[in-house]
C-alpha cells in the first residue's frame, strides 16, 4: 500500500468499523481457519511420531529404511508445484485462461511425481516387512507421511475439479474464490512437507 | 454382498429394557411421521427448517436436537442412581455390569457430545448474528451441513441402542480397554465413528462462526461495541478451531489400531496407551471451556438486562475471556495427575489449573458488581442466574481443591470427581442453556414461556441438582469410585438413595419443560411480544421484531456504542444517527439439500464402517463424493427482496401489524 | 450484502497486486530451494558439530516456513493482515504445545511408568 492509500484510509474508520467484509475477505479467511485447523490435526501425528519414534519394538528403525536422495527429490517436486500453483493462482485473478491451465496442469503433473515417489518408498518398506503394524514407530510413521500424502491426493483432486469448473463456468468470482482457497491448500501442504523432512527423514539418526 | 459383522443376532432380544425402549419409541415416531404426512407438514418441514440455511432456524433445530437427547442422555442417568440405590450390600441391582458399562459411558458421551455441545452451538448461532447487526453467519450452507452431520451423529448413536451394542469404555474410550483386544465388538466402533461425524460439524461451525464474528458485523461496531456473549462465543469457537482438530486426529490413530492393526496406544509392539490420554485430555480440557464459555455470556446478558445496568467491567469481562481461552489449553493434565508424571510436572500443571480460576472469578464478581445497585427483575432467566452463581462457585472451588495434585491423588476417578464435574457442568452449562432457551426463546417465536413454570423448573432442577450430587463428594470422601455397578459399604446406601431422590427431582423439572412448551404455546396469544423486546434488552436482537423476518435487519444498523439497542432507545448524545443509507433490495441465500444429503451417506458410511461393510462404506463415501460435486456446480442462488417489500414490512411492524 | 465501504482487509495469499505476487514467487522458491539444500547438506556432512544438528535442521525448517508464509502467503503485520496474523500465531502456540508439551510430558510419563515395551527390556 502506498503512503497515500494510507492517509486515504485514515480518513475512514478503522477497519473493525467497516461493516461486513466483502465475500473474498470472508471466504479467504474461513479457508485460512480451516487450514489452522488441519495444521493442528498435523501437529497431533507430528506429536504422536515424536513420542513414538523409538518404539520400534525390536524391528526396522528410520536410519535403515529411508532413502534421503528420494525424499530430497520429492521435496523438490513439492516446493516446484508451490510455484506453479502460485503462478496458476495468478493467471486466474489476471483471467487468462491459457497460463492457468498449464501452471496447473504442471502442478498436478509434479505433484503425481511425489506420489509416486510416495508410494513406491511405502510398497518398498512394505514388501522389506516393515509395514504399520510391526511396531509403534512405524504405525505412526505411516500415519504422519501418509496423511499429508493422503492431503496431497485430496488436492489433485480438487484441482482438477476445479480446472473442470474453470472450463464449465469461466472466470466466474466463485471459481477465482476456490482457486484462491486451493492455492492457499496447495502452500500449506508444502509447510507441512518442510516439517515432515526435516523431523522425520532428516531427524532420523 | 457380505453384510461383515452385521447379522440378526445384533438385535438384543435377549434385554427386556432396550426392547420396550425400542417398541415405545416406534410407536412414537411412526406416530409422528404418520401425522406428518396426513397433514401435508413434509413440505412445509423440508423447504422452511430442513434446508433452511437460516441460522435463526438452524439455531432452533439445534436445541431442538439437544433437548430431546437431553431426555435420552436423562434416562441413562436415572437407571444408574436407580441401580446404585439398590446395589449394596451384596446386591446386584437391576443391571449387569456389561449393561451398566455401556450405560455410564452412553450417558456421557450423550450428554457433552450431543446434549451440551448442540445447545450451546445453537444459541451461538441464533443469536450472535442478531447481536451483531447482520443478516447471517458467514457460511449459511455449511452451518446446515454443520446440523446435519451433528445429528447424523446422533442418528448414529441411538441405532447402537437396538443393532448392536455401545462402547463400554466410558465416555473417552480409554485403551488399552478400547483396543481391538479387549473391545472386539462393535461398540467402541460406533462411538468413533458417530464421534468423528459430529466432530467435523463442529469443526465447520467453529470456522463459521469465528469468520462471522471477525468479518461481519454491523458498520460501526469495532471489537469494543460487541456484545459480551459474542465475545465468548468468539473465545469458544477459537477454542472449537483448535482442540477438535486433536480429537479428530486421536480417535484416527485408535480406529487404525482397531482396524488395521497400527500399535499406537496397544500393549505391544511398542504401543503407548498412556499418549492416548494425553492426546484426549489436549482435546478435553478446552472442551469444557467450550461449553462453559458462551454460558458466561448468556449469564452476562441475562444479568445486566435484569439488573437495569450496563454490566460491570466490559474490558475485564473480554480480558478474562480470552485469558480462559488461552489459558485452558495449559491446563489438561490435571486429568491425569496419577498417571505418573512426576511432581514438577504435576506441580506446573497444578498451578496453572488454580491460576485459571481467576478470569472466572474476575467475572464472577463482575457479575455481582453488576447487580448491585441495579432495579432487579426476579424473572425465570435471574433465578437461573443467581442460582448458577452460587452453584457454579462450588464446583469451580472443589476443581480448585482437586487441582492439588496430592489432593487428587487421593480424589481422582472417586465420586467427589464425579460431583465436581457435574457441579460446574449442570450449574455452569446446563443452567446456562436453559437460562439462554428462556431468554430468547420470545426472539425466536414471537411469545414469551409461561414464567411461573418457569421459576418452578428452576427450582426442581437447583433442589434436585444439590440433592442428586452433594451427597456424592460426601461419598468421594469415603472412598466411592466412580463407574461402579455395586458397592460392598452399607453405610453409603442411604446416600445413594438422597442422590435418587434428586435425580427424580430433576426429572420433574424435565417434564415441566415438556409441559412448560405446551402450555405456553396454548397461551401464545396472552405472552405475545408484540414489540420485539419483551425485556427491555440491551444488545441489537431485541430491535428487531420477534420472530426476526428473514433478512433480520432492514438495513443494517450504524453502531457507535456498546450496548446500541438499549443507548438508541434511551436517546442521549450517545444515540445512533439515523442510518444514512436508503433501503436497498437484499438478497438472501436460498434453501440447499447438501446437508440432508451429505448426512444421510455420512449415516451409511458410518454405519457401513462399524459392521465392516466396506463396499457400503465405499458408498456412502462416493454418494457423499457426489453430493459435493453437485453442490459445487450449483449456482449460488439467493432470493431477492426488493426495498419495497422491506419497506412495507418495517411499517406493517411500526404500526403493529406484521 | 453491499454496505461496506473501499477500505478492506485482506486474505492471504491474495494481496499484493500482481507484479508484486509474481517476484514474490521467484524470491520465496529460491530462499526455499537454498534452505532445503542446506537442511539436507547439514543432515549429511560431518563438518557441523553433532549435537548441534537438530537445532540447525529446526532453525532452517522454521526459517522455510517463514519463507512460504511472507512470499506465498503475503502474510504481515500490515493492518489488513491483523487477522490472518493473530490467527497465525495463535496456531503456532497451539501446534508449540501440543508438541512439545506432549513430548515433555511423554518423556515424564515413561520414565516414572515404563511402557510395555521397556518393561519387557528391563525383565531380560
Amino acid at each position: 500500500m502506498t503512503s497515500a492509500e494510507w492517509v486515504e484510509r485514515a480518513v475512514y474508520a478503522p477497519l473493525s468499523e467497516q461493516g461486513p467484509a466483502p465475500k473474498e475477505v470472508v471466504v479467504g479467511f474461513g479457508f485460512w481457519l480451516f487450514l489452522l485447523s488441519d495444521i493442528v490435526i498435523f501437529a497431533a501425528l507430528f506429536a504422536a511420531y515424536a513420542v513414538l519414534s523409538g518404539a520400534v519394538a525390536g524391528g526396522p528403525s528410520g536410519p535403515e529404511l529411508f532413502d534421503r536422495q528420494r525424499v530430497f527429490t520429492e521435496t523438490l517436486c513439492l516446493l516446484l508445484s508451490s510455484v506453479t500453483c502460485g503462478f496458476g493462482y495468478l493467471a486466474v485473478q489476471q483471467r487468462r485462461a491459457a497460463p492457468a491451465y498449464l501452471w496447473m496442469f504442471a502442478t498436478i503433473v509434479l505433484g503425481l511425481l511425489f506420489l509416486r515417489q510416495e508410494t513406491a518408498e511405502f510398497a518398498a518398506m512394505v514388501a522389506a516387512g516393515a509395514g504399520p503394524s510391526r511396531s509403534a514407530f512405524l504405525s505412526a510413521f505411516y500415519t504422519l507421511v501418509g496423511t499429508h500424502g493422503l492431503h496431497v491426493t485430496a488436492g489433485l483432486a480438487w484441482l482438477v475439479v476445479m480446472l473442470a469448473q474453470l472450463a464449465t463456468l469461466g472466470f466466474e468470482p466463485m471459481v477465482g474464490r476456490r482457486f484462491l482457497c486451493f492455492a492457499l491448500f496447495w502452500h500449506a501442504l508444502d509447510i507441512v512437507w518442510i516439517g515432515v523432512f526435516t523431523i522425520v527423514y532428516l531427524g532420523a539418526h | 454382498m457380505t453384510l461383515g459383522k452385521l447379522s440378526w443376532d445384533a438385535i438384543p432380544f435377549d434385554q427386556p429394557i432396550v426392547m420396550g425402549t425400542l417398541v415405545v419409541l416406534g410407536i412414537a415416531i411412526v406416530g409422528l411421521l404418520l401425522l406428518i404426512t396426513i397433514r401435508g407438514w413434509w413440505s412445509y418441514l423440508w423447504h422452511e427448517w430442513f434446508t433452511s440455511v437460516d441460522h435463526k432456524r438452524i439455531g432452533v433445530m439445534y436445541v431442538l436436537l439437544a433437548l430431546v437427547m437431553l431426555v435420552r442422555g436423562f434416562a441413562d442417568a436415572i437407571m444408574m442412581r436407580t441401580q446404585l440405590a439398590l446395589a449394596a450390600g451384596g446386591a446386584q441391582g437391576f443391571l449387569p455390569p456389561e449393561h451398566y458399562d455401556q450405560i455410564f459411558s452412553a450417558h456421557g458421551t450423550i450428554m457433552i457430545f450431543f446434549v451440551a455441545m448442540p445447545f450451546v452451538v445453537g444459541l451461538m448461532n441464533f443469536a450472535v448474528p442478531l447481536q451483531l447487526g447482520v443478516r447471517d453467519v458467514a457460511f449459511p450452507v455449511l452451518n446446515n451441513v454443520s446440523f446435519w452431520l451433528t445429528a447424523a451423529g446422533v442418528l448414529l448413536v441411538n441405532v447402537s441402542l437396538f443393532v448392536g451394542e455401545f462402547a463400554r469404555t466410558g465416555w473417552l474410550a480409554y485403551p488399552p480397554l478400547s483396543e481391538i483386544a479387549y473391545s472386539p465388538g462393535v461398540g467402541v466402533d460406533y462411538y468413533l465413528w458417530s464421534l468423528q461425524i459430529a466432530g467435523l460439524g463442529t469443526l465447520l461451525s467453529g470456522i463459521n462462526l469465528t469468520t462471522t464474528i471477525l468479518k461481519m458485523r454491523a458498520p460501526g461496531m469495532s471489537y469494543s461495541r460487541m456484545p459480551v456473549f459474542c465475545w465468548t462465543a468468539l473465545a469458544s469457537n477459537l477454542l472449537i478451531v483448535a482442540a477438535f482438530p486433536v480429537l479428530t486426529a486421536t480417535f484416527a490413530m485408535l480406529l487404525l489400531d482397531r482396524y488395521c492393526g497400527f500399535h499406537f496406544f496397544t500393549n505391544d509392539a511398542g504401543g503407548n496407551p498412556m499418549m492416548y490420554i494425553n492426546l484426549i485430555w489436549l482435546w478435553g480440557h478446552p472442551e469444557v471451556y467450550i461449553l462453559i464459555l458462551p454460558a458466561f455470556g448468556v449469564f452476562s446478558e441475562i444479568v445486566a438486562t435484569f439488573s437495569g445496568k450496563p454490566l460491570f467491567g466490559y474490558r475485564s469481562m473480554v480480558v478474562a475471556t480470552m485469558a480462559i481461552c488461552v489459558l485452558s489449553f495449559m491446563v489438561w493434565l490435571h486429568h491425569f495427575f496419577t498417571m505418573g508424571a512426576g511432581a514438577n510436572v504435576n506441580g506446573f500443571f497444578g498451578i496453572m489449573t488454580m491460576i485459571i480460576a481467576v478470569p472466572t472469578g474476575v467475572k464472577v464478581f463482575n457479575w455481582l458488581f453488576t447487580m448491585y445497585g441495579g432495579r432487579i427483575r426476579f424473572t425465570a432467566a435471574m433465578h437461573w442466574a443467581i442460582g448458577f452463581i452460587v452453584t457454579f462457585v462450588i464446583g469451580g472451588m472443589t476443581g480448585v481443591l482437586l487441582a492439588i495434585p496430592p489432593a487428587d491423588f487421593v480424589l481422582h476417578n472417586s465420586l467427589f470427581l464425579i460431583a465436581h464435574f457435574h457441579n460446574t457442568v449442570i450449574g455452569g452449562v446446563v443452567f446456562g442453556v436453559l437460562a439462554g432457551y428462556t431468554y430468547w426463546f420470545p426472539k425466536a417465536f414471537g411469545f414469551t414461556l409461561n414464567e411461573r413454570l418457569g421459576k418452578a423448573i428452576f427450582w426442581c432442577w437447583v433442589l434436585g441438582f444439590y440433592l442428586a450430587f452433594m451427597p456424592l463428594y460426601a461419598l468421594g470422601l469415603m472412598g466411592a469410585t466412580r463407574r461402579m455397578q455395586h458397592y460392598s459399604e452399607l453405610s453409603w446406601k442411604p446416600w445413594m438413595l438422597v442422590a435418587l431422590c434428586g435425580a427424580v427431582l430433576i426429572f420433574i423439572g424435565l417434564a415441566l419443560t415438556a409441559v412448560q412448551l405446551i402450555v405456553s404455546i396454548r397461551q401464545r396469544n396472552l405472552h405475545r411480544d408484540r414489540t420485539g423486546d419483551p425485556w427491555l434488552g440491551r444488545t441489537l436482537e431485541w430491535s428487531v421484531p420477534s420472530p426476526p423476518p428473514p433478512w433480520n435487519f432492514g438495513r443494517l444498523p450504524q453502531v457507535q456504542t456498546l450496548d446500541a439497542h438499549w443507548v438508541a432507545n434511551h436517546g442521549g448524545s450517545n444515540a445512533p444517527a439515523a442510518p444514512t443509507t436508503v433501503y436497498r433490495a437484499v438478497r438472501i441465500p436460498r434453501g440447499n439439500p447438501t446437508g440432508i444429503f451429505m448426512a444421510f451417506f455420512a449415516v451409511i458410511y458410518g454405519f457401513a464402517m462399524i459392521w465392516h461393510i466396506y463396499w457400503l462404506a465405499i458408498l456412502g463415501l462416493v454418494g457423499g463424493l457426489i453430493i459435493a460435486l453437485v453442490q459445487a456446480w450449483r449456482p449460488e442462488r439467493e432470493i431477492e427482496i426488493a426495498s419495497e417489500e422491506i419497506i412495507a414490512y418495517e411499517s406493517g411492524v411500526a404500526r403493529g401489524v406484521a | 450484502m453491499s454496505e461496506y465501504s473501499e477500505a478492506q482487509d485482506s486474505v492471504p495469499g491474495a494481496g499484493g497486486g500482481l507484479h508484486g505476487s509474481r517476484r514474490s514467487y521467484f524470491v520465496g522458491f529460491a530462499a526455499a530451494l537454498i534452505l532445503t539444500l542446506a537442511s539436507f547438506a547439514a543432515a549429511s556432512t560431518h563438518l557441523i558439530y553433532g549435537p548441534s544438528v537438530p537445532v540447525l535442521l529446526g532453525v532452517l525448517a522454521i526459517a522455510q516456513m517463514g519463507v512460504h508464509l511472507v512470499f506465498f502467503f503475503h502474510i504481515s503485520s500490515a493492518p489488513d493482515q491483523t487477522n490472518n496474523f493473530l490467527s497465525l500465531a495463535f496456531g503456532i502456540f497451539i501446534v508449540g504445545l501440543i508438541v512439545f508439551g506432549s513430548m515433555i510430558i511423554m518423556a515424564n510419563l515413561n520414565h516414572m511408568v515404563p511402557t510395555m515395551e521397556e518393561l519387557m527390556k528391563i525383565q531380560r
